[in-house]
């Protein structure tokens, strides 16, 4: 016992007083804090639009007056012609068109089914996806259902914001970041940790102790295993107080969820290092492991949209199914039932990764 | 092959290749510089010669115009440093060789980069080739060279164009002391041409073969001149005992506590001596060392003039010695090794090593890089598997009780076995822990060496910007905490100044004489010659095992040299297996 509080606790100091570690676990998730909070919601808070209205009546002008007092417009471009739309678009003066039919205003009066064509631009799909789903509540609040001329907006993402009435993007990117920055610490920490050891010739030393091999992956783990639990309450906190993102599921189940989704992550942060001799390998390895973890998640895109044989891949990824615990326990109160469903999956990797990290380890040592 | 290097230079008023005088270069708070002069004359070995950290390579870095002094006035080749880079070989500690390039490749792009061209260049690759017998190997990687061959390989890159100035920074280092040799004669064959050669070296036997020698010293230039010169402070006041009764070790440490002696080493049977000034073999009485003893004047040695300079080495008593526990002498041997063997594939790493170390001796693995001395100690830690045969550390064997038998062994490697983040006082604290001292106990340990190692006043810094002798103290002060019965040492003193070298020796001679069995393995010769029994290990075989006088006596009858040094025991004794390999396996058995 006396030799595994040595190695834990040397292992502290190792991580906190090593300049470049201190960026890891500070810097980094306060710029990934500020860059996803704020970065990519101005973007699409700061959006201008075109309107081509066609019917100028007064359940038009309406609908346009709601859009112009939204705050996630900056400002209305209002065109006259199709010619003159599709040359916004393409030149991105704007990035979405809502078109509203001549007939528009007869139609309301009589009391039949009508509907207002919006055009997206395609190529900032995030972006205009957001806004799609903002238009469509506003024109849905005036009375009226829209159509969707825009192909490559799928309904399906827009659904998630059901659980969002606010239609804040940060209900969305705050749970998902929480994922980010715990897998980013612990995979860099974790990859780093026998990587610098080799490096500095300290390992040998640490081997030639008689600590055992148990021992030593245990006290490996357990540095990066508290750092995710700091960060992972932190943001709890970051996200419930300073942006107003409510939790709602049960922080058991959350912690529980955590606990299991580090052990997967540190066994791939294990497995790099076994293989690396030097640090600047680790951290390639910790890069190349954390770009697909991150894409397969469905944060920057969603699942859905993905060909099927890539989503068969996002499976394997343990990050998409902390993803959705995450945003699972913070929106919707995800029941138990719901979280073991996706608890057992990521279980299964984490014996896998860890069972892999332990043999390599063992192999790598001769 | 001894080189025939001590040529006087052709012309005696030669214009020199460089010269510098008051050069000083500080980084931060450290002086890496103070007021150094240097002249490196054409057709001359001048040797810069210190122990690590001493300023040679930011010497050579200013002379090469790789870095800007502080202050001083320096001309290199005429002008200012780095304007004549056509007539400049510099050839930095790593070589800047491209290890996935081969032999040839890399020459060919050192000969690209200096536009050699043509026949000529097809000439100069043909010499140089020729003259590093790199020839067989022009096709191989230079990742896949050996330490000697990458050396040569870098020297070769480095004598593209024939150069007037070459600046070598320690060419030595990491080579086996065959290819050492023969770097040094390849590059004194060179002044032959004229060339002004700077060898920078920790290895002091090296200042002895220059023509001149700069002596470094944290910064400040201790000595310059022939080497001779400085020998000439001692002369008179080295000697050698030998024939004397009773164990070295002890009769060693009360030489040394006495005022009369300045500095002593172990030379296998025999003690070197460094006399205090005035005084001389007649003031030896109080050794009382035996009827037979037999003292005579010896030529002194550049490391004896050094440690003269510096004021003497350490006292001869081990406080840590003093506070050790008397490790119980209830087995036969510390540690065995019964046919040891491992094979990686179809490549055999170490063949059937064995031999026994009784409690209280210090057994040396002697041998090149390469020759399998670490894949046995390796096994001896129970870090490797042995393939065949086993072994035992303190009575725990290797196939079973590994982690039992790490708990009986303090290890310690001169290169970097600290954590350099971490503070001493936490790097103590972790190997307390890593070694199961308990809270109490690890705190009386600590306190303990933090007294005797004098570390007081240093807790709470970085590990990794001590001085070196400190490091050194440190990484010793962490390997016995725990008070092991037997100790593993990797290259425990290379590179170290002589001073830090027989402070650390004065401990070990103290802890073995308390019963502390140690393993050292080494091709740094200095060590060897604390060792009371060394096996040579070469291609994975043992070649030779013996004591230190056995080696010298067998290497004396094969080579026919009179008093050979453990450098020339290691080299003949190589040769001699190579030759009797050549001859073929069967010749072996007769």
């Amino acid at each position: 016992m006396e030799r595994l509080i040595a190695l834990i606790v040397k292992e502290f100091w190792a991580m906190v007083r090593d300049a470049k570690m201190r960026i890891v676990l500070i810097g980094l998730p306060v710029m990934q804090l500020l860059i996803f909070a704020f970065a990519v919601t101005l973007e699409v808070k700061n959006a201008d639009i075109a309107i081509y209205d066609q019917s100028d009546g007064h359940y038009s002008s309406e609908i346009i007056n709601r859009i112009a007092g939204s705050p996630y417009f900056r400002g209305i471009v209002r065109l006259n012609s199709y010619d003159e739309v599709r040359d916004a678009i393409n030149r991105q003066r704007v990035i979405a068109a809502l078109v509203i039919d001549s007939d528009f205003d007869a139609k309301r009066q009589r009391g039949t089914p009508t509907t207002v064509n919006l055009l997206l631009d395609g190529r900032r799909s995030n972006s205009a996806q957001i806004l799609a789903s903002y238009l469509q509540d506003i024109v849905t609040k005036a009375g009226m259902p829209v159509t969707m001329a825009d192909r490559e907006v799928t309904p399906g993402s827009i659904r998630r914001n059901w659980f969002n009435p606010n239609l804040s993007y940060y209900w969305f990117d705050l749970p998902c970041l929480l994922v980010l920055v715990v897998s980013v610490s612990s995979l860099a920490v974790t990859a780093q940790s026998v990587a610098r050891e080799r490096e500095m010739g300290t390992f040998d030393q640490l081997l030639v102790s008689p600590l055992r091999l148990p021992e030593l992956l245990i006290g490996k783990m357990i540095p990066p295993m508290a750092i995710s639990f700091l960060h992972g309450t932190i943001f709890l906190i970051v996200a419930q107080v300073i942006f107003g993102v409510p939790f709602t599921g049960s922080l058991l189940l959350f912690y529980l969820s955590l606990l299991i989704y580090m052990l997967a992550l540190i066994g791939i942060g294990m497995f790099i290092s076994a293989i690396s001799k030097t640090q600047q390998q680790a951290f390639l390895g910790a890069f190349m492991a954390i770009v697909p973890l991150v894409v397969l998640s469905g944060f920057a895109n969603p699942v859905e949209n993905m060909p099927e044989w890539l989503q068969l891949l996002t499976y394997l990824d343990p990050a998409r199914y902390f993803m959705e615990i995450s945003l699972g326990l913070f929106l919707k109160a995800m029941p138990l039932s719901q979280v073991l469903e996706r608890l057992w999956p990521l279980l299964l990797i984490s014996i896998a990764t860890l069972g892999t990290a332990t043999w390599l380890f063992r192999a790598r040592m001769e | 092959m001894a080189p025939g290097n001590a040529l006087p230079a052709t012309g005696t008023t030669a214009v020199p290749a460089a010269i510098a005088t008051s050069v000083c270069k500080s980084f931060g708070g450290l002086r890496a510089l103070d007021k150094v002069d240097i002249s490196i004359e054409p057709g001359r070995m001048t040797g810069l010669v210190g122990p690590d950290g001493a300023g040679k390579t930011t010497l050579i870095r200013i002379l090469a115009g790789l870095m800007k002094a502080d202050a001083g006035d320096i001309h290199v080749l005429g002008g200012a440093p780095g304007d004549d880079l056509e007539n400049l070989g510099y050839m930095p500690q790593r070589f800047g060789l491209y290890e996935d390039l081969s032999v040839i490749q890399n020459l060919t792009l050192y000969a690209d980069m200096r536009r050699l061209e043509g026949a000529e260049r097809q000439e100069s690759f043909e010499r140089l080739l020729h003259f590093t017998d790199l020839t067989p190997f022009r096709d191989r990687l230079a990742g896949n060279l050996s330490g000697g061959m990458k050396q040569k390989l870098g020297l070769a890159c480095a004598l593209i164009k024939t150069p007037k100035l070459l600046l070598l920074d320690e060419p030595g280092v990491g080579v086996d002391p065959i290819s050492r040799r023969e770097l040094w004669s390849m590059v004194s064959g060179l002044t032959h041409q004229g060339i002004g050669v700077l060898w920078s070296t920790a290895y002091l036997d090296e200042a002895e073969k220059c023509d001149t020698v700069y002596l470094l010293n944290e910064g400040q230039l201790l000595y310059s001149g022939k080497p001779d010169g400085l020998n000439a402070t001692v002369e008179g006041r080295t000697l050698r005992l030998s024939g004397f009764s009773g164990r070295s070790r002890p009769l060693l440490i009360r030489a040394l506590d006495s005022d009369t002696v300045m500095d002593g080493t172990l030379q296998g049977r025999a003690i070197h001596l460094l006399m205090a000034p005035d005084k001389g073999p007649d003031d030896l009485d109080f050794l009382d060392a035996g009827q037979k003893t037999k003292i005579e004047i010896v030529p002194p040695h550049f490391e004896d003039g050094f440690i003269a300079r510096l004021g003497g080495g350490p006292k001869g008593t081990s406080e840590l010695a003093e506070r050790y526990r008397t490790v119980p002498q209830d087995r036969d041997y510390a540690i065995e090794a019964r046919k040891l063997t491992k094979r990686f594939g179809s490549f055999t790493a170490s063949d059937a090593i064995e031999f026994k170390i009784p409690p209280g001796r210090i057994f040396g693995l002697l041998g090149p890089n390469g020759a399998g001395k670490s894949t046995t100690f390796k096994m001896l830690c129970g870090l490797l598997t042995p393939t065949e045969g086993t072994g035992s550390v303190a009575g725990y064997d290797l196939m079973t009780a590994r982690a039992d038998a790490r708990a009986q062994l303090g290890y310690m490697a001169q290169k970097f076995s600290l954590y350099g983040e971490l503070s001493v006082k936490q790097n103590l604290n972790f190997f307390a822990g890593a070694y199961g001292l308990k809270t109490a106990a690890a705190r009386a340990a600590i306190a303990s060496v933090v007294e005797v190692f004098e570390l007081g006043d240093r807790l709470k810094v970085d590990a990794g910007t001590l001085p070196l002798g400190f490091k050194q103290r440190l990484a010793l002060a962490c390997a016995v905490l725990h008070q092991p019965p037997v100790l593993f040492l990797d290259e425990p003193t290379s590179g170290v100044d002589p001073v830090t070298r027989r402070e650390f020796w004065m401990h070990i001679n103290g802890l073995v004489e308390k019963g502390v069995t140690v393993l050292v393995t080494t091709h740094f010769m200095e060590e060897a010659e604390y060792c009371d029994e060394i096996t040579l290990v070469y291609r994975a075989k043992q070649i030779a095992t013996g004591t230190p006088d056995d080696l010298k006596a067998l290497s004396a009858k094969l080579s026919g040299l009179a008093d050979p040094t453990m450098e020339d025991a290691f080299i003949a004794l190589i040769n001699e297996h190579d030759r009797q390999e050549a001859e073929g396996p069967g010749s072996k058995a007769a």
